[in-house]
């Protein structure tokens, strides 16, 4: 398939007339913010004609914790304790951008070996992310073996987070200048294990589940996205790669270390929440891939870290820049703005989410049967907390 | 992009025009030129791509700056569209009808600054907020803190610390605050 190459002027963004409720021939359903289907703390609030939706409303704001309000508050140092926290899945991300943001806009090289050791934290992030939402979208049509499985492994992955940063979820392993330590004696041999047990794990996972008849009929042709709504909607990621367009930051505005590493851009031709799935499979071998490129590649010694003045007297130049990275969702971003004092003036962060979970979902939702809005909303892969920051 | 430049500085009156890296440009465009300028954008020159839309309150001169950010893909090119506006109750041409996340960032933008888009849909609903009563929580006059000690009732460890003050008390008492 092409890439586009303008924009479609034939697609209709006029909200629908809300239903008339009164009429008592339709039902309305909360579904979430505690649900099994709901893919963080968030809600869709649905009108149903018998189990078909016709209408769907995103609400978010269940985890809002004003991050980006709190960071005009706190210097550059203490908001390193707030940003990992926008994706639970994925705060590697939000790490590495803050850090990229403030490197930019203060002038500062990162030594070599960081560079190797940012790529290979990333994407270590990417297949723990992976793997837990391989199981979110098997749990989601009601195949339950699978997510005991990935969740279990991604356990695995997370020890490797923990030998080599100190932690689990929140590392804070990616600073300003570099990162905090290097890769811990026997490490390289560890991790490559994992990554050999990860493989045979998908092989399993792509018998057990994107063979399976029942995951089959029930995800193909549900939640098509056309390629004509790519641009127009802002899809990115997966997402958008599903119905062909090669499109991927890593390769198109290479970041780190990714010039040097040898993967092509995964595309599928099949929109729907199976072709979505199957992308994110295959994303998730290249990801194992490029861990192996960087276990052989990272220089094991060197500094990891540049020379930086005392983290209490940090005063970034006045200047603005936005900076962007390849997440597991697509193009995940932070715009920061500094006025050259001790506190960031603003900090605006771009998750995939924010069209993904409302203007996507709200439109993909109708039409579709009550059983299997769940699996839809999976197959889109949002997180809510980059919604609401 | 010089081109591009030149010609909006000549067509739109663009000012401030800097190139903030190799790919990342950014422009200030009057308001009332500005919805004209990224429908142009969007539908001539490639920039089919909103990455965001937000907002920079600079308290200090009474002005709101809207920021759009849109992406060429074809040529890897991002410009940032800087908007300014006044602080209180001024309104600003929605786009709504450009790209289908828009309303959804003018929805937060009304919530979080108290920023009117007329014809936005729902622009008043709820976004992350419900029942809000309180000044819209991201002009820079809202003070979290007091806030919370109003709403929630006072609880030692809320405030912050300055953590280079605070390290001069606690690290180095003997050394006359000297903490280099």
């Amino acid at each position: 398939m092409t890439q586009s190459t303008g924009h479609s002027a034939s697609l209709d963004f006029t909200q629908p007339e809300p239903v008339d409720l009164s009429s008592g021939k339709y039902v309305k359903l909360w579904q979430g913010p505690q649900h099994p289907g709901i893919t963080g703390n968030m809600s869709l609030e649905l009108v149903l004609d018998g189990d078909t939706i016709i209408e769907c409303k995103t609400h978010v704001g269940y985890l809002h914790r004003a991050f980006e309000k709190l960071m005009e508050r706190r210097n550059y140092i203490q908001n390193f304790t707030v940003v990992c926290r926008i994706a639970v899945p994925e705060p590697t991300f939000n790490e590495y951008l803050y850090s990229a943001a403030v490197e930019e806009l203060s002038g500062i090289e990162v030594p070599e070996r960081a560079i190797w050791l940012r790529t290979m934290n990333l994407e270590l992030m990417r297949l723990a992310s992976f793997l837990m939402w391989i199981g979110g979208i098997s749990g989601a049509f009601g195949k339950y073996t699978v997510p005991n499985w990935t969740l279990a492994y991604r356990d695995y992955v997370l020890d490797l987070f923990e030998e080599m940063t100190g932690a689990r979820i929140y590392h804070m392993y990616i600073v300003p200048g570099g990162v905090r330590a290097g890769m811990p004696e026997g490490f390289e041999e560890r991790a490559r294990a994992i990554m050999d047990g990860a493989d045979k794990l998908l092989d399993q996972i792509e018998r057990v589940l994107f063979n399976n008849v029942v995951f089959k009929a029930r995800s193909k042709g549900l939640g098509i996205i056309t390629p004509d709504m790519v641009d127009p909607y802002g899809i990115v990621g997966p997402n958008a790669r599903a119905c062909g367009f090669a499109r991927d930051l890593r390769k198109d505005e290479p970041y780190l270390a990714y010039d040097q590493l040898d993967f092509d851009i995964v595309t599928g031709n099949e929109p729907d929440a199976y072709g979505r799935a199957y992308c994110r499979l295959l994303e998730t071998r290249q990801s194992i891939n490029l861990i192996r490129q960087c276990l052989e590649r990272t220089p094991t010694d060197g500094p990891f870290q540049a020379d930086m003045p005392n983290v209490l007297h940090w005063k970034i130049p006045p200047g603005e820049t936005y900076v962007k990275a390849e997440c597991t969702r697509g193009e995940y971003g932070y715009y920061m703005v500094s006025d050259g004092s001790e506190y960031v003036r603003r900090v605006h962060v771009r998750g995939p989410s924010y069209t993904h979970a409302i203007a996507v979902m709200e439109r993909l939702a109708v039409g579709t049967n009550i059983a299997d809005i769940a699996g839809l909303m999976v197959s889109l892969h949002t997180y809510p907390p980059e919604i609401e920051r | 992009m010089n081109e591009l430049t030149n010609r909006l500085k000549v067509d739109f009156d663009a000012s401030e025009i800097t190139e903030r890296k190799p790919g990342l440009t950014t422009l200030k465009v009057a308001k009332d030129k500005a919805e004209t300028l990224i429908r142009e954008l969007r539908d001539r020159e490639g920039f089919t791509h909103l990455n965001f839309m937000t907002c920079i309150d600079y308290i200090e001169d009474g002005i709101f700056t809207l920021v759009y950010m849109l992406h060429n893909y074809e040529q890897k090119q991002t410009l940032g569209i800087h908007v300014d506006i006044g602080r209180d109750g001024e309104e600003m041409v929605s786009i709504h009808h450009l790209w289908a996340q828009a309303w959804t960032y003018q929805r937060e933008l009304r919530e979080a600054y108290g920023i009117r888009f007329p014809g936005s849909p729902r622009l008043d609903e709820d976004f992350v907020l419900e029942g809000w009563d309180q000044i819209p929580p991201m002009r820079r006059e809202f003070d979290t803190q007091k806030f919370s000690e109003e709403r929630f009732g006072h609880r030692e460890g809320r405030q912050s610390e300055v953590p280079r003050d605070h390290m001069k008390v606690t690290l180095y008492p003997n050394r006359g605050g000297d903490e280099q």
